[in-house]
């Protein structure tokens, strides 16, 4: 009850808003036209499979936003490029959206190199991204805002799920992932953490394969060897998308069982699980910031919307596109809260602002660019789905310079004024840089 | 800490799938069966009663309330009650359980289970709970922990079923769980076991309980360590491994004595591991590189779109599946039958319609070839993407190529070992093809002396278009065997290329035979670096070989001889 009433302040709130914003606009009588927001997904090529579904989700907020009057008084433009998995290409798209489109803002990327090639073209051009995946942490930009997790908002509430007597007293651990940026400072961070917490060297096995890896037998024999040496074993898996189904399909053969030795994944979702029988792997774990089973109002409307929109009642959602959601909904109200959708306004008007998440809380996004969520865990059900079965009690504020590394552990990330820096360093109280 | 007890002796003798509603007249025969065991499990329940006190003193009046606060730890509480319970109810809820059949009403705090049918039961009395519905209840959720109680009891449950499938299935989770309490049980039904399998899985359970508890006489403790180190897995080494970090002594050194001759034998183990699992993946190498041997090979086209046809294979397997599932739901355990000879077929007319289209302008232009067949695997896969959706597709697996049989130490799983099966059911049809018909003739023929070939009156043109419908069809049928291990998604073929190549060519072009041995050689190469040096070194490890090899011999393992070569 108390929630339909909070909704309802709300969008009280939200049309009032509108409403000012429309006086605003009157008085400026600037842009007549439809304001452009870019979409940086790539629709062909490896990560296609992902990337789709995302720039779906933008256009259905796009138009459901243009549904309620738009924002300023104007309609909203979707401008959809594909980059095509290329990682230079990406740079060059968002140089077009940038420069020759003229867009307000950008939701895109998905992989931290797509990431990492855009953000100089980002700072450059002064121009707003929203990015809305799980990542390593250790970046801070002024230009770009992280709706996914940091690893704090991820891999180490999993960690400690498993270590504690619910998750079963985890005392050996592997570390598997994909050979590339996100899991292997992912494990770094996680191998410091352990280590932090007593785990012995010995008890963490590290593994790295490459993209697309489809033979797990050897690997898989090496976590049952591993796993039965008479203490509780998990795997964390980094395991990027492609390579998960041959991977969870060699546990099955070799049945290795979630109550032998679980493994919790952070790159898994629904959307992955869609491509595999999951009988088998019932009760593997995954840890994220939204499941598409969480039962609530604000949920089951999301996913009705969504249904309808891509007219498919089987679509599943996932945590990145609640992670566009949320961002798009910020952007949004800072835009309107800016009263302009001019760069430098709306980065300052975005810190602080406060949305609902599709979990029933807020989100709100904090002066490191980065913002608060829940951390759930949940188990593979039999259906697909996730089945949450241990959450953080609140909201966690995600952390870009892990506290568990050395190189980052005294720097903290401030985009307000006037430190307005990425990179501050408590001990010697100097920026770094301009971030990066 | 799972305890295990039992008191409900109906349900030791039967495992009911189904809600329990056996006539009354069976259960009873049932009953009077079991009864000799009764003081056996009369002492049990006591000892059980004594265990889960905090527990009980709130369920002995309600033992089902466990199961209606939602939370872990009650559910797990609960279910470890359950054979205490009295309820004659309880095997049926286990299954209700592990299956997500199990509610609870928030309110009134009644619990509820359904059949397979969906027809709801009250969980205290069995009876149908007429007018309820599901809707308005609340699941009673699992997690690992919930799980592993279930399992154990579940396994103490069924120790004494009449299949003895069950039997030696729950004898294997006792081993798992290593459940103290389990241990009189597991004695009356080793007495009771006639089978000698499923007497050695039960002398092996009670060992691994023995072993571990640390009150048990050293004598029964140290012949028990005998038994785990004669079982010689990995389980059975974890378990020893656990006696000698806490034990001391005779126990001590035994279990250490243990660990060290299951490890050895392990390690030797290790070895026939490798090859098995290298000969696993040159089979695949062989399935994914054969087609293009014959395409790059024997026709010398670089064929950049031969992983797409691969591809085209697997969706062509989802999409028989499909129809099975919306016509002939019966038909599927067969689905691969049906889907390789389409996937031929289907992939076939692919390949000779780019061969007709595009290649043949192209011939004696490899670097034109090799650009435009690049642009046709982009087009291929997009073209399935826009079709099927960029998500990956499920392929089911039929009852024969999933599960696994032991063999030693080492489990080998049947879809590995049937995909090297089909690998060189191809590799010999192939060579069939190309030696003893009429066309395998004209194919080399062609390939050896074109213009030679052309004046004996044979028709080049549709030779061309044949072999390269034949190479492409060949890669189809890989994509059927390939859809069971890996992702059915537009981007299956690319990952299977460039390996495709290394075996053709580190096998020597245009011999079939290298083919074979060079995806072995690289198979088993591949498996026995990987586990010293990691995956993505243990590659890269294979490639600059490779390099090296190809310097000292250009042609590869098995070099073509004579005219055709410089041609």
């Amino acid at each position: 009850m108390s929630f339909t009433r909070r909704i309802l302040l709300r969008a009280t709130g939200a049309a009032l808003g509108g409403a000012l914003a429309l006086a605003s606009t009157g008085a400026f009588a600037q842009g007549a036209g439809p304001i452009k927001v870019g979409i940086l997904h790539s629709l062909s090529g490896t990560m296609a499979i992902s990337e789709t579904t995302l720039k779906d989700v933008m256009l259905m907020l796009i138009e459901e936003q243009n549904k309620k009057g738009g924002v300023l008084g104007r309609k909203l433009e979707a401008v959809v490029v594909d980059p095509a998995s290329n990682w230079p290409l990406f740079a060059e798209k968002a140089r077009e959206l940038i420069s020759k489109e003229k867009v307000a803002a950008t939701f895109g990327c998905w992989t931290s190199v797509s990431r990492k090639s855009v953000l100089p073209v980002f700072e450059e051009l002064n121009s707003v991204l929203f990015y809305p995946v799980q990542y390593e942490g250790e970046e801070s930009s002024k230009n770009i805002f992280y709706t996914g997790a940091a690893p704090n908002q991820q891999a180490i509430p999993a960690v400690d799920y498993l270590m504690s007597e619910d998750g079963g007293n985890v005392k050996r651990w592997v570390l598997a992932g994909t050979d590339y940026v996100y899991p292997r400072t992912t494990n770094r961070i996680l191998e410091a953490y352990l280590k932090s917490k007593g785990v012995a060297a010995e008890d963490i096995m590290i593994n790295y394969t490459p993209f697309g890896h489809s033979d797990w037998q050897t690997i898989v024999s090496q976590v049952k060897a591993f796993g039965s040496a008479g203490k509780k074993t998990a795997v964390v898996s980094t395991i990027n998308g492609d390579a998960n189904v041959p991977f969870y399909k060699e546990l099955g053969n070799q049945g290795v069982k979630a109550t032998d030795i679980p493994v919790v994944a952070f790159s898994v979702g629904e959307e992955e699980l869609a491509g595999i029988d999951t009988k088998p792997l019932i009760g593997h774990l995954a840890a994220w910031n939204y499941f598409q089973s969480i039962d609530n109002p604000i949920n089951k409307e999301f996913i009705a919307k969504w249904r309808a929109f891509t007219k498919n009642d089987k679509r599943v959602t996932n945590d990145p596109m609640e992670a566009h959601v949320i961002g798009f909904n910020m952007w949004v109200k800072a835009v309107e809260k800016a009263g302009t959708v001019d760069s430098d306004a709306v980065i300052d008007a975005l810190i602080g602002v406060s949305v609902p998440n599709l979990t029933g809380g807020y989100s709100t996004m904090m002066p490191n660019h980065h913002i608060t969520k829940p951390v759930l865990i949940g188990e593979v059900q039999g259906d697909g789905q996730f089945n949450t079965v241990w959450q953080t009690s609140g909201l966690v504020v995600g952390d870009e310079w892990s506290d568990y590394l050395d190189g980052s552990k005294d720097l903290i990330s401030d985009w307000r004024k006037p430190m307005s820096c990425g990179n501050f360093n408590v001990k010697t109280g100097k920026c770094g840089g301009a971030g990066k | 800490m799972t305890r295990t007890v039992l008191s409900d002796l109906s349900g030791i003798a039967r495992l009911p799938e189904s809600p329990p509603q056996l006539p009354a007249a069976h259960r009873f025969e049932r009953t009077i069966e079991a009864l000799s065991m009764l003081a056996a499990v009369l002492a049990l329940i006591a000892a059980a009663l004594l265990f889960a006190a905090p527990a009980q003193a709130q369920s002995a009046s309600e033992p089902l309330a466990g199961f209606t606060t939602d939370r872990f730890p009650d559910t797990e509480r609960t279910i470890v009650g359950l054979p205490a319970s009295g309820l004659t109810t309880a095997p049926a809820l286990i299954d209700a359980l592990a299956a997500n059949r199990l509610y609870f009403d928030a309110n009134t705090r009644q619990v509820y289970f359904t059949n397979e049918a969906g027809a709801v039961f009250d969980a205290r009395t069995g009876q149908a709970a007429p007018g309820v519905t599901t809707t308005g209840l609340k699941r009673v959720r699992l997690n690992n922990a919930v799980r592993r109680a279930l399992d154990a009891t579940r396994g103490a449950l069924t120790l004494m079923s009449p299949d003895p499938a069950l039997r030696k299935a729950a004898a294997e989770s006792v081993f798992k769980s290593r459940d103290a309490t389990a241990l009189p049980l597991v004695e009356t039904a080793l007495g009771r076991e006639t089978i000698a399998a499923n007497k050695r899985a039960l002398t092996e359970a009670r060992a691994a309980i023995i072993a571990s508890d640390s009150k048990a006489e050293e004598v029964a403790r140290l012949e028990a360590i005998e038994v785990l180190r004669a079982r010689g897995d990995q389980d059975a080494s974890g378990i020893l491994s656990g006696v000698a970090a806490s034990g001391s002594g005779r126990i001590k050194a035994a279990a250490e004595s243990g660990v060290a001759a299951i490890q050895g034998r392990l390690a030797l183990w290790a070895n026939v591991q490798n090859v098995w699992y290298g000969l696993s993946l040159g089979s695949v190498l062989l399935l994914a590189a054969i087609g293009l041997a014959i395409t790059f090979g024997v026709m010398g086209i670089i064929n950049m779109a031969h992983g797409e046809m691969v591809m085209i294979g697997a969706y062509t397997t989802f999409v028989v599946q499909e129809w099975i599932r919306a016509s002939q739901p019966g038909l599927l355990n067969y689905s691969l039958f049906i889907a390789i000879p389409l996937a031929f077929l289907v992939t076939g007319a692919v390949g000779v319609l780019i061969e007709r289209l595009v290649i043949r302008h192209l011939y004696g232009r490899p670097l034109e070839t090799l650009l435009a067949t690049f642009g046709i695997s982009l087009i291929l896969q997009q073209a399935v993407r826009t079709i099927f959706g960029a998500n990956n597709r499920e392929v089911s697996a039929p009852g024969f190529m999933s599960g696994s049989f032991d063999l030693g130490p080492l489990s080998i799983g049947h879809g590995r070992m049937w995909i090297i099966v089909f690998a060189l059911m191809v590799f010999v049809a192939l060579q069939l093809v190309l030696r003893a018909t009429s066309f395998g003739l004209r194919m080399r023929a062609v390939t050896q002396n074109r213009r030679m070939a052309s004046s004996m009156g044979i028709d080049t043109n549709r030779v061309d278009a044949m072999a390269f419908g034949l190479g492409s069809g060949i890669a189809g049928m890989a994509g059927v065997a390939l859809s069971q291990i890996d992702n059915v998604s537009p981007n299956l073929g690319q990952s299977y290329i460039i390996d495709s190549f290394m075996v053709v060519v580190f096998g020597g072009v245009g011999n079939l035979w290298g083919t074979l041995l060079g995806a072995v050689t690289l198979g088993v190469a591949n498996k026995f670096l990987e586990p010293i040096a990691g995956a993505v070194l243990g590659k890269i490890l294979l490639l600059v070989f490779i390099i090296l090899f190809i310097q000292k011999r250009p042609r590869g393992l098995f070099a073509q001889k004579g005219r055709a070569v410089e041609a």
